[in-house]
Parts: C-alpha cells; structure tokens; sequence
C-alpha cells in the first residue's frame, strides 16, 4: 500500500508507483503483488510511505532508484531490505486516521484535489501544486487538434447533467467557419440544494480558469464569459481576484507564456432565472436579452454567443481539463465505467449524516454513497429515496440502492445524473410532497415560451396540490402520466422537457403513496398538512400544560395536572406541540 | 508582479513551498482555517478574527495562520486543520472561538492534541 497523502505525492508517490509497476512487470510479478494507493497514514515527516501487507512491514524515504532493489528483494527473494524499513511509533492518542474515515476515504479527489490546501485568493498556492503546468504543456507540447483528442479519449462527459462527450463538443465547435469564436463556462447552478460548482468556484477558482485556457486554444476561441448567478457574491468575489491575479501575471491577455495564443475572460452575473442555466438561455441573457431559450440547431457550437461558434461547459468540465491533459487520457479514462468515465462531485444533503461535498468515482453505488459515505440516515430512520438530478430528475427508491451511478444506468432508473445534488428522503418524506415542491419551482421558473411548459406545469401543481390537499379524484392518476408525457413532447427546451420527471419518477415507484393520498385522503409520511392530525394521548399526558402555551393558535386547551385537548379546527398542524412534549402524549397521525 | 513564463511556475512553486510546507522550513506549526460558504455561515469568521487577535496579542510569529474553501464535510463546520512540523495534520469540527483559542494554546504551542474537538487525523487520498 502506497500513501497517496498530498506529502507522499508532492514527494513523488505516484512516480514510484510507476517504478514499482515496471519492476514487478519485469520479475513477473503483476498478478501476485497488488499496488494498493492510499490516503495519508500520518507519519509525513517520513514519507513517500510503503505498507506491505500481510508481512506488516513499512517502509519509508522512498525513492524510485531504491525500488528496483526493494522489489528483487522483499518481493522475489522475500528479504525485506532492513535498511529502509521502519517501526511506526506506538500511537499516543488514538484519534481516527482520516483515511480510517469511510466519508473521506471513498473518495477519490481530481476536481477536488487542492481541497482544504490552498488559500483560492492566492494563485501562488494554486501554481505551488501543479497549476498551470498543463496549459504550459498544452501551449507549448501540443496541437490544438492534439488537445481535442485527448479530450476525446478521456471520455470527459459534461458534467452541467447532459452528459454530451466534451472532446466532440469542442471538435464541433473548431470546426465551425469563423474567425471569432467564444467559449463560456456556466456557473449558473441553479438546482435547489446543488452547490458543487459554487464549491469549486469558491475553494480552486483557477482550475476552472486553466480548463478554459485550454479549452480556448484547443478550440481557437480568443475570449471567454464566465456567466456566474448572482446568489454567489463569494464565488464571484474570489473569481474577480483569481482573474485579477492571473492577469497580472499574463496568464489571461495578450501572448500567454509568450506564445501566439491570447485569451482574455469576462465575469457575467445572472440576475435570478433558473432558465439561465440552459445553453441558449444564457448566452440571450449575456446578450442582454431575456432569457429565453432558442430553437436548436443551430447549435451554440455553429451560431452562439452574437452569432458567433460557441462552446459552453460547465464549472465542473472546465475543472477536469488541466487533469486530464497533465496525467493523460489513459489515466482518465481507466476511473469510472465503461460510458462514464472519471469522477463526479456531488452535494450530499437531505436526510443524511455526513452533509457535505463529495467526490467519487462513476459507477459506484447509492448504497456506498448513502451508507458509507453519507454515514446512514440520522435517527436511524429508514431510507425512502434518493433524488437526484434537481428539479429535472428523479427518485431512486431503495429497492435500487445497489444501483451504480453512471449517466446511463441513472437515466434507465426514470432520473438523470444532473448536475450532481443528490438529496437523501426518508421515511418521513412524503413523495408527493416533494414532487409538488418541485413543481412550483419550475412552474415559478418557466420562461413562459411554450404553452406546454406553461400552461402544462401549472396545470399539474394545481392537480398535485389538490392531491395534497385531500381532494384527489379517481382518474387524476393517469392525467398525471398523460399530461407529464405531453410537456415533455412539446417543450423547447430542458426546462419543460424535464419539469415532468419528478412526477413520473414517484408515481413508478411510489404509485401507492398517491393511492392513498387521493383515495384514502391520507398521507403516510405525515407530511401533507391537511391529511394530518394532532392529537394528545389522555393516558400520557401529564398536563404540564407546556404545549397549550406553545401552541400558537390557542388550539389547545386543558386544566394542569389534568389531559389536554387539542381543537381539530383552530390546529395548524405546526407540529410544535409534538416537539415540547416531554412525555410523547402528542400523536401524529 | 510581472509576466511570468513556464520555467517561472517551477520557481514560484519552489518558492511558496518555503512559506506554506512546513517540512520546507516554513513555520513550526500551521492552521488552516476553511471558509466555504459553509464555513462562514456557521462562523468561520469568528475563529479566524479570534485566533488574529490572539496571535497579535501574544507575539507569535513562526505558526502559519492560512484559510481554505471548503474541505468537504460541510455539516460539521466550521472546521480547522492543525500541522505540527513532522506530524500529521489534525482536523478540528464544530469548532468556537473558544475551543480554537484552547486549541491553539494546547496543541499549536503546547504540542498536545485536544482529543476531544479533533476529529480525525492525517490528509486525504489524492487520485
């Protein structure tokens, strides 16, 4: 086992796992001894690090010129060679080794590789691990045809939710006729509960910048917007210094490391429309326009930004591109699935454990995800689904919990990749409900264009919030399919095509939670407010009288020391009196 | 600064490491701060300003006080990582301007870790 730790690898890990590949290739070995990389083990100061396992020996200072040796000897001749071995210290204090930690040590970190280890407001830092040594290489190694092919080979895919190869989107794009050409990165994120691209933005603002650099030349596209939403100002705040600095230092204007190659970007804020994050919205909305979507084709990469061939990538694609041309598509492409290669970063919320930001290799599973990563479902509620892909997925129930994330097995499920917010729903959640909360996002958000989207989505929040309500009828059920399927036959855009989703992902699999929301006028979630009820339990309650006086309504009534009662009519199932209740006398049913 | 050409980024790589490795020679200890959004929503600032005043007030001049974005694991913000020089870092949760100040004096310049903020040791696996 290697340390793969930022102080083993800036003390070259990785190049003596190379060395270590090629001996054991070379003694015949491949089969038998397994190279194994791993997080930080601690004992830094004495690192690149090696734990040969079962034998349980370390080695440490390790160099490539020492492992030619090491492998004849240890591994051929089984000798372990004293000379470099040590004996970890006994351990003081037994605090968890982050890389004991399922949250971080299933992860795999590319985009997210200076994570917690550079200031974003210092370009120093960024240069210090790395940065700016591919677009070094791509100016000065490579052809911008050359570019495209490793892009191509990777199997970079979008990361914004659409999945389209990146490498063939920027071939399209070269290949358009034109002098002028522009590239644009959207930092619009607008699903609710998604903050990958902010995260990024925020924590390492110039792998975005190098991406589009390379990106540039590989296109021939001499300027650049960075179309940033508004309900970012830090994000925004640290990009204008990243440019600034970047700037100062020619890396961004005229001759770039003294190359022919000149780039200069523009920060463009949105002003509140989720439309803004579909391709053709933004660039009207750049233009100064309103933001609505365009018929396509043409497609940006022939007629975009003012007419002009345009290529447009999201944050986390740009973020890729100084990897992948640094280490290779071969590397790129050995992480992932056979269609879906490399990594995805994804924002774990909802009913979760371990809220936060991840990063993990495609084709791994929910469960791992949800369990391992995610730390399981706090107070050991039961898992109901997973939602992925915002307001234009769906939801993964859990008799798919095995299922590998990839952009195709997703899509298979009745959902979408997305741009990777993943929201955890327990047994507390009520399907309907959230298909409803997204709905009145996008019924709130549509640009208005097409009768489909429009009228459509309004048509089916009034249905679901009827349903919500209590006055399901029979036959609602099938409109709900009916009218879904035809939204998204006749929208223009993303927005309507998919606004449909969350409520055909929940009647596939949660058809019976409808069922008994429009049938049997009940919410098994106990959510829906007008098919709940509050009441006390006389035999529990005490009549502390502490929930008559939290009560906001005065719904609750009752004499001390005697059982209260709570008026049905003047309830606004707040639920505060459950929450007081120190003797669990308040049932919610 | 000036315009900078390729055999430039080795030499500033080079010359940063001094000031932010501390196995270059840079400091004796190091703190990052990490201040995402998430961060500074649950009080990222308070603890860098309360550890400022605290290193102005007692004079400290050879530990590195730095911050980050976000180091991930958003819920148990605000979150602060603590290297001795030949140690592994240290990861502090849900920390206060108090416990980063107890923090600060007992293993920053005591050399102790505070087991009982810190939540796990060691650095993440890079791909």
């Amino acid at each position: 086992m290697l340390c793969a730790g930022t102080g083993c690898v800036s003390n070259k890990s990785f190049k003596i796992k190379e060395a270590l590949e090629k001996e054991l290739r070379e003694h015949n070995l491949e089969n038998e001894v397994a190279i194994v990389m791993t997080g930080c083990i601690g004992f830094c100061a004495v690192g690149p690090l090696m734990t040969v396992l079962p034998d349980g020996i370390f080695y440490h200072s390790l160099t490539e010129e020492v492992i030619p040796n090491l492998v004849e000897e240890h591994f051929l001749k089984g000798r372990p060679v004293e000379k470099l071995m040590f004996v970890p210290p006994a351990e003081k204090e037994a605090i968890p080794k982050i890389s004991d930690i399922d949250f971080f040590s299933r992860q795999s970190l590319i985009v997210l590789k200076n994570r917690g280890l550079i200031d974003p407001e210092k370009i120093d830092e960024y240069i210090a691990r790395d940065g700016y040594k591919a677009l070094a290489k791509a100016l000065t190694q490579m052809t911008p045809e050359g570019i495209i092919k490793e892009l191509k080979d990777s199997g970079l895919r979008g990361r914004g939710g659409a999945g389209f190869p990146t490498g063939l989107k920027w071939e399209f794009c070269r290949k358009s006729p034109g002098e002028l050409k522009y590239i644009i990165c959207n930092a619009d994120e607008g699903d609710p509960g998604a903050f990958m691209d902010r995260s990024i933005v925020e924590a390492d603002p110039h792998s975005v910048l190098e991406g589009m650099l390379i990106g540039a030349r590989a296109i021939g596209a001499s300027e650049g917007y960075i179309y940033i939403r508004a309900e970012y100002p830090l994000a925004t705040k640290r990009l204008e210094i990243a440019i600034k600095q970047a700037k100062e230092y020619g890396l961004v204007g005229e001759n770039i490391f003294g190359t022919d190659f000149s780039f200069n970007v523009h920060v463009k804020q949105g002003a509140g429309a989720f439309v803004c994050g579909e391709e053709t919205s933004l660039i009207g909305s750049i233009e100064g326009r309103p933001p609505e979507p365009r018929q396509r084709p043409p497609f940006p990469a022939q007629a975009g930004l003012w007419g002009k061939p345009t290529n447009i990538n999201n944050v986390e694609t740009w973020a890729n591109v100084p990897n992948i041309i640094n280490r290779g598509a071969k590397w790129f492409s050995a992480i992932g699935t056979e269609k879906s290669k490399g990594t995805k970063v994804f924002s774990l919320v909802g009913k979760i454990n371990n809220t936060g930001l991840v990063e993990v290799p495609m084709g791994i599973t929910i469960r791992e995800i949800v369990y391992n990563i995610g730390g399981g479902i706090p107070g050991g509620k039961k898992f109901k689904a997973l939602q992925t892909g915002g307001p234009s997925g769906g939801c993964i129930p859990e008799s798919l919990l095995d299922l590998p994330v990839d952009y195709e097995r997703l899509t298979e499920a009745g959902s979408i990749m997305g741009s990777g917010g993943l929201i955890v729903m327990d047994e507390d959640t009520c399907v309907v409900d959230v298909a409803k909360y997204f709905l009145e996002f996008t019924n709130d958000e549509s640009c208005g264009k097409c009768s489909a989207c429009r009228d459509g989505s309004t048509a089916l929040l009034e249905m679901l919030e009827r349903i919500c309500n209590g006055e399901g009828k029979q036959g609602d059920l099938e409109l709900l399919g009916e009218l879904s399927l035809a939204i998204k036959d006749a929208s223009m855009c993303g927005l309507g095509q998919t606004l449909p989703n969350p409520v055909l992902s929940t009647l596939r699999y949660f058809k019976s939670e409808y069922e008994a929301h429009i049938r049997d006028k009940k919410c098994p979630a106990k959510v829906c407010k007008a098919l709940i009820k509050f009441r006390i339990d006389e035999k529990k309650c005490v009549g502390c009288t502490v929930c008559a006086k939290n009560c906001p309504t005065t719904a609750i009534t009752g004499e001390k020391k005697k059982p209260h009662n709570i008026d049905s009519g003047k309830c606004v199932k707040c639920g505060l009196c459950l929450e007081v209740c120190k003797f669990g006398a308040v049932i919610k049913e | 600064m000036a315009k900078i050409n390729i055999e430039d980024l080795e030499k500033i790589a080079q010359r940063v490491k001094k000031t932010t490795l501390l196995r270059e020679g840079a400091g004796k200890a190091k703190i990052t701060v990490h201040m995402g959004t998430c961060g500074i929503a649950a009080g990222a600032r308070e603890i860098m300003n309360a550890l400022l005043a605290e290193f102005e007030k007692k004079n400290i001049n050879d530990v590195i006080l730095t911050s980050s974005g976000c180091a991930g694991l958003c819920s148990k913000e605000p979150m602060a990582t603590v290297e001795l020089k030949d140690q592994a870092p240290v990861m502090y949760v849900d920390l206060t301007a108090e416990k980063i100040l107890k923090i600060l004096s007992e293993h920053v310049l005591g050399g102790k870790i505070v087991k009982d903020y810190a939540f796990a040791k060691g650095g993440e696996k890079l791909y």
